[in-house]
């Protein structure tokens, strides 16, 4: 529960943190909220030498409504994501989501950039943006670029971001009044999900994405276009898995996570399918 | 002056005598501190000039030791020693303690702080590293060379016992005892029995390996003191007593050079009750150097290197006649003892060898066998009722069993099979005599309240083909078997130590009053109950009474906490200190008001002359003539202080049945608890606040294991579930809330009434909840699910009992 020794600065913005980090290269490691870094690093799977904190960095903590999309900062802790009136109006399901992550004391620390920055495919609002096609904003020395959720993630722990890069904000369609369902299966409600479910439908559109079932969020593209081709929830579901590559775990083996997978997207589109009804 | 001449009257849910101080439900004393950080835990303790002890600890379950390097580590900042288990051999004068040959044949490998030739655990200690800090003592730890030769792990007991593998060469083999209960009424009755039953079980349970997981870590401070060579070790244990005797004899220092104290404790569950290599190594290493020396547990290493509870294997068979009435019990059980014996690890099955008959009427045709054996896993020990919960899981999952064989309800067959009120005292089928009990007033009481009749009919139209949720309802009925324990029974089981409890009770000069007590809480709330005893007694306010405990100086005589005995052994000690005080403080009463010692009354915290109140003397003044001793009666004593040891006549047998409703989704094999009724009787209640919270917390281990917690180790033995993450404790909102009931049948053997209450939640939990969820599903052709409960584990039973084409 000691981590290794490592040098801490602090950033007082997004540019000087880029600054920081570009100075120090891969043996930096940016500190936001700390709820997915710091365990690491105290059971010294992670033993960065420096940590760049950014907590600090005020002006990346918002959510605008941009018209068409919402603009969430980076530092954006969840539980302002989940109580914001913008979200829960435009994008109900990541405010809903993000309710469920952790526990209260997490909520209050982690923010959504921390959280999609460690790409760690067990956690939800990774695979929560992805479902919502939302798309990232990364800054590095040279200017921003805005990344696609579907082309971030490149496996366990490793996304496009590179060593000197800020991922900044989150920009996530508005939903239009869409249904929605979010799944999360967890044996104690602090947990990681062993399987995760978030999707929507309007008409003929979807996007469901699945939380822990691979190296990293995994859209399930097989299930959005049979149900864009028609098929029925049930039909739908049953093609959950074709994206995934669970993994075993404590909780679950690769035949349990996949049923559980099923199951989990049929419920969640159902929810998604009744009219008038929030989870 | 009042006279209370009128019967007292009883209150319903204490036991208690309505107006007296015990049976009320006052705050616990001991919170305040505790929930503003102001209590001071070991780790909190500033000592200035300490050293920090780190483990190098084992990567391999089983290995030789080939070599090891600790020049890295020696060169390194902050570092003052490393030192491996050769450096240290002259420093032991014994092994570490096991304090329990349950056999005369018992294997005991010789078991040191750090190991020389071979780590048969992952976490067995095979060097250390003292610094002048804790992160330089753990980076310098990390450097430390070992160069192993693994070997195969042993992570089946029933494996084990073939021997392929054989952990300690100088045993010769895994199996460390065999210890056997065989009663009878005349040889042969349980052949005999088995072959006349008109029903019988066989069944198997496994009692997976649990984490204790206190809330506090260990934590050790060795400090010597100025002079002489005394030391003062300071530890998070919850047996100050016996570790200070136990380091005497371990490191050869005279007893009375070492003093033990146990600061703010937070929890033990039994896997404090122990003597363990870093509170060695801590007094050692301090001896050695001159300075004090500390050492504090991470939960990763906590989980490595704090004993582990629970790990049987249980084979039991049930006997019945037609009416499904209980004619023979045959037991075969293997224990997980993990590496090595710890404390009291041999003899935790054996707490339980007599209680799988439950609270049933057997006659005398009971076969128990248990065969403790050596694995490649962290020792095993006391586990909050130790060998108890184990028992109950068995006889109450078995019952279960039963009442499917023979038909009836299984709430019908345990009516059938309870010992009745009137049998009590009931001498059993052990010869042990079960002092008090009434097991179907708290069964029904329990069934009413769970609305045992309604879940029943709703499950007629729940549980109906392809339904996607199905209801359960589980009952268990148990006895706690605490308050340990009678000295002579100890000796009969072969337990190297006593059961009584001491306690002091002094008067001060200004009528408050002292209490020095041999049990040493750590979360229990002695203080506000002990407090509460002499209150009653002495007619003083709770307010005015300090209780002094787990300090060896202040307190030389006890035998600590743990086994539920605190309050029937420890706690009647102080009401039997307090009936010595007032013996005393009657005589000098008596002289003063120039009376008859049999004529004076003492009530309210005064003494008066029976027929007339109006002479009287307070308690207040007389304590203070007993200090100036200006106007004692001749040759008695100055002061009013009195100290009793108190061995137990028996133990103490709480009971009660818990009923738990469950919902199992069938598609996620999810299980969800709808209601938990516990009807507990623990005899009079002191403080039924407290009694609430010890059955909140021990229904909550229990359940805990039935739905979430378990040991994992891979076949390597490599434990994987080492922190929080994995390891899976529930928090508050993963568990239910519980609707508590009591009966209050008082014990017959002490004074107060009281029987203890630590352990009985955790007993009468695990088998509620498990019986519940295979009810849920015995429709489906379920009859047994391997614990925990978890929703993979419900699933992938579903899923055979589907290929087998169980379903019905």
């Amino acid at each position: 529960m000691i981590p290794a020794a490592f040098e801490y600065v602090r950033a007082g913005s997004a540019a000087e943190a880029v600054g920081l980090v570009g100075e120090f290269g891969e043996d930096a490691k940016l500190l936001a909220g700390g709820h997915s870094l710091l365990p690491l690093m105290k059971l010294r799977l992670a033993s960065p030498s420096v940590l760049v904190d950014i907590g600090r960095v005020r002006d990346l903590s918002y959510v605008r409504d941009e018209g068409d999309h919402v603009a969430v900062g980076a530092l954006t802790r969840h539980m302002d994501v989940q109580l914001s009136g913008v979200l829960l109006e435009h994008v109900p399901l990541l405010a809903y989501a993000a309710g469920f992550v952790g526990d209260p004391q997490v909520r209050h620390r982690g923010t959504i950039g921390g959280s999609i920055a460690h790409a760690d495919p067990a956690s939800d609002l990774p695979a929560v943006t992805l479902a919502l096609g939302a798309s990232y904003v990364l800054q590095g020395p040279l200017g921003v670029r805005v990344v696609p959720a579907a082309e971030f993630f490149k496996g366990f722990l490793t996304s496009v971001l590179e060593p000197d890069e800020v991922l900044v904000e989150v920009r996530v369609p508005k939903m239009g009044g869409a249904g929605w369902g979010f799944e999360k299966f967890t044996r104690r409600a602090q947990d990681w999900a062993m399987v995760g479910v978030a999707a929507w439908c309007r008409g003929s559109e979807s996007g469901v994405a699945l939380v822990n079932m691979g190296s990293t969020p995994v859209l399930a593209s097989s299930v959005m276009v049979a149900l864009g081709d028609g098929a029925g929830v049930v039909d739908a579901a049953e093609l959950a898995v074709a994206e995934a590559d669970p993994q075993a775990d404590l909780n679950a083996s690769v035949e349990y996570r996949t049923h559980l997978a099923k199951v989990l997207v049929r419920r969640a589109l159902q929810t998604a399918q009744t009219p008038h009804t929030k989870p | 002056m009042t006279v209370t001449e009128q019967a007292p009257s009883t209150d319903p849910v204490s036991g208690a005598t309505v107006g007296r101080v015990i049976g009320q439900r006052l705050l616990r004393r001991e919170d305040p501190a505790l929930l503003t950080g102001e209590a001071k835990f070991t780790n909190d303790l500033a000592i200035p000039g300490a050293l920090r002890l780190a483990l190098v600890r084992s990567p391999y379950a089983h290995a030789r030791i080939l070599s090891i390097d600790t020049s890295a580590a020696v060169a390194m900042p902050g570092v003052v020693a490393v030192y491996t288990a050769t450096d240290l051999a002259s420093l032991w004068a014994a092994p570490m303690p096991c304090a329990w040959a349950v056999t005369a044949d018992m294997k005991n490998p010789a078991h040191y702080p750090l190991t020389s030739t071979k780590a048969c655990y992952v976490g067995d200690g095979v060097a250390c590293v003292l610094a002048t800090s804790e992160a330089a003592a753990r980076d310098a730890a990390e450097a430390v060379q070992v160069e192993y030769e693994p070997l195969d792990a042993v992570v089946d007991p029933e494996a084990a016992l073939r021997d392929e593998v054989v952990i300690h060469d100088e045993l010769g083999t895994n199996k460390s005892y065999t210890w056997d209960l065989k009663v009878e009424g005349h040889p042969g009755q349980v052949d005999e029995a088995f072959a006349a039953a008109a029903y019988t079980v066989s069944e198997r349970y496994v009692q997976q390996r649990l984490l204790p997981m206190a809330m506090e870590p260990r934590a050790v401070a060795a400090v010597p003191q100025p002079f002489g060579g005394d030391i003062t070790l300071y530890s998070s244990t919850q047996v100050p007593h016996i570790l200070k005797v136990m380091t005497a004899i371990t490191l050869g220092i005279p007893e009375q050079q070492v003093r033990v104290i146990a600061p703010a404790v937070g929890g033990g569950f039994g896997s404090k009750l122990d003597v363990y290599a870093e509170e060695l190594l801590c007094v050692a290493l301090s001896r050695k150097h001159g300075v004090p020396v500390r050492w504090n547990e991470e939960r990763t290493e906590n989980a490595h290197a704090t004993v582990h509870g629970r790990a049987q294997v249980q084979h039991i068979e049930l006997a019945a006649d037609a009416s499904g009435k209980l004619t023979a019990v045959r037991v075969r059980l293997i224990g997980d003892m993990g590496a090595y014996l710890q404390l009291v690890t041999p003899g935790i099955p054996i707490l339980g060898a007599f209680l799988y008959a439950g609270v049933y009427d057997l006659p005398q045709a009971y076969d128990f066998s248990c065969t403790g054996v050596f694995t490649t896993m962290t020792p095993t020990d006391a586990y909050r009722g130790a060998g108890r919960p184990e028992a109950t899981y068995a006889i109450e999952r078995s019952m279960d069993a039963m009442a499917a064989k023979v038909g009836v309800d299984p709430m019908e067959l345990r009516r059938r099979n309870y010992i009745g009120k009137e049998q009590y005292p009931y001498t059993a089928f052990s010869g042990l005599t079960y002092d008090s009990g009434d097991h179907l007033a708290a069964a029904e009481m329990a069934a009413e309240m769970a609305d045992y009749p309604g879940v029943r009919a709703r499950q007629v139209t729940q549980n109906v083909a392809g339904a996607p949720k199905r209801l359960g309802i589980g009952v268990s009925s148990y006895f706690e078997m605490c308050g340990l324990a009678p000295s002579r029974v100890l000796a009969s089981l072969n337990y190297s130590a006593g059961g009584w409890e001491s306690a002091t009770v002094r008067v001060l000069p200004t009528n408050k009053i002292q209490v020095v007590t041999g049990t040493s809480p750590h979360g229990q709330g002695h203080e506000t109950s002990w407090s509460m005893i002499v209150a009653d007694k002495m007619g003083v306010s709770p307010e005015d009474v300090v209780v002094l405990h787990s300090d060896t100086a202040i307190a030389p005589l006890g035998l600590d906490t743990y086994g539920s005995r605190s309050l029937p052994v420890g706690g009647v000690a102080i009401a039997m200190a307090c009936d010595k005080v007032i013996d005393k403080a009657r005589k000098i009463a008596a002289h003063q008001m120039e009376c008859a010692e049999e004529d004076l009354d003492f009530a309210d915290g005064s003494f008066s002359v029976k027929g007339t109140p109006e002479r009287a003397m307070p308690f207040a003044a007389i304590a203070f003539e007993a200090f100036t001793a200006h106007n004692l009666p001749d040759g008695l004593e100055p002061n009013l202080e009195a100290q009793v040891t108190y061995d137990p006549p028996n133990f103490s047998w709480p009971f009660g049945t818990h009923i738990c409703v469950v919902e199992v989704d069938t598609e996620t094999g999810q299980v969800e608890v709808l209601k938990y009724v516990a009807v507990d009787d623990c005899g009079v209640q002191v403080n039924p606040l407290i009694v609430e919270g010890q059955v909140h917390g021990g229904v909550i281990q229990g359940l805990s294991q039935a739905l979430f917690e378990e040991a994992v180790y891979d076949t390597d033995g490599n434990l994987k579930t080492t922190t929080l993450a994995e390891y899976l404790v529930p928090a508050a909102c993963d568990v239910p809330s519980l609707t508590l009931g009591h009966t209050v049948t008082p014990s017959p053997t002490n004074q107060l009434g009281v029987k203890g209450v630590g352990e009985a939640g955790t007993i009468g939990a695990t088998p509620a909840v498990m019986n519940a969820v295979v009810d849920a599903l015995s429709g489906l052709g379920v009859t047994n699910v391997q614990m925990p409960a978890s929703p993979h584990n419900v699933w992938r039973t579903l899923q055979s009992v589907s290929a087998e084409g169980g379903s019905r």
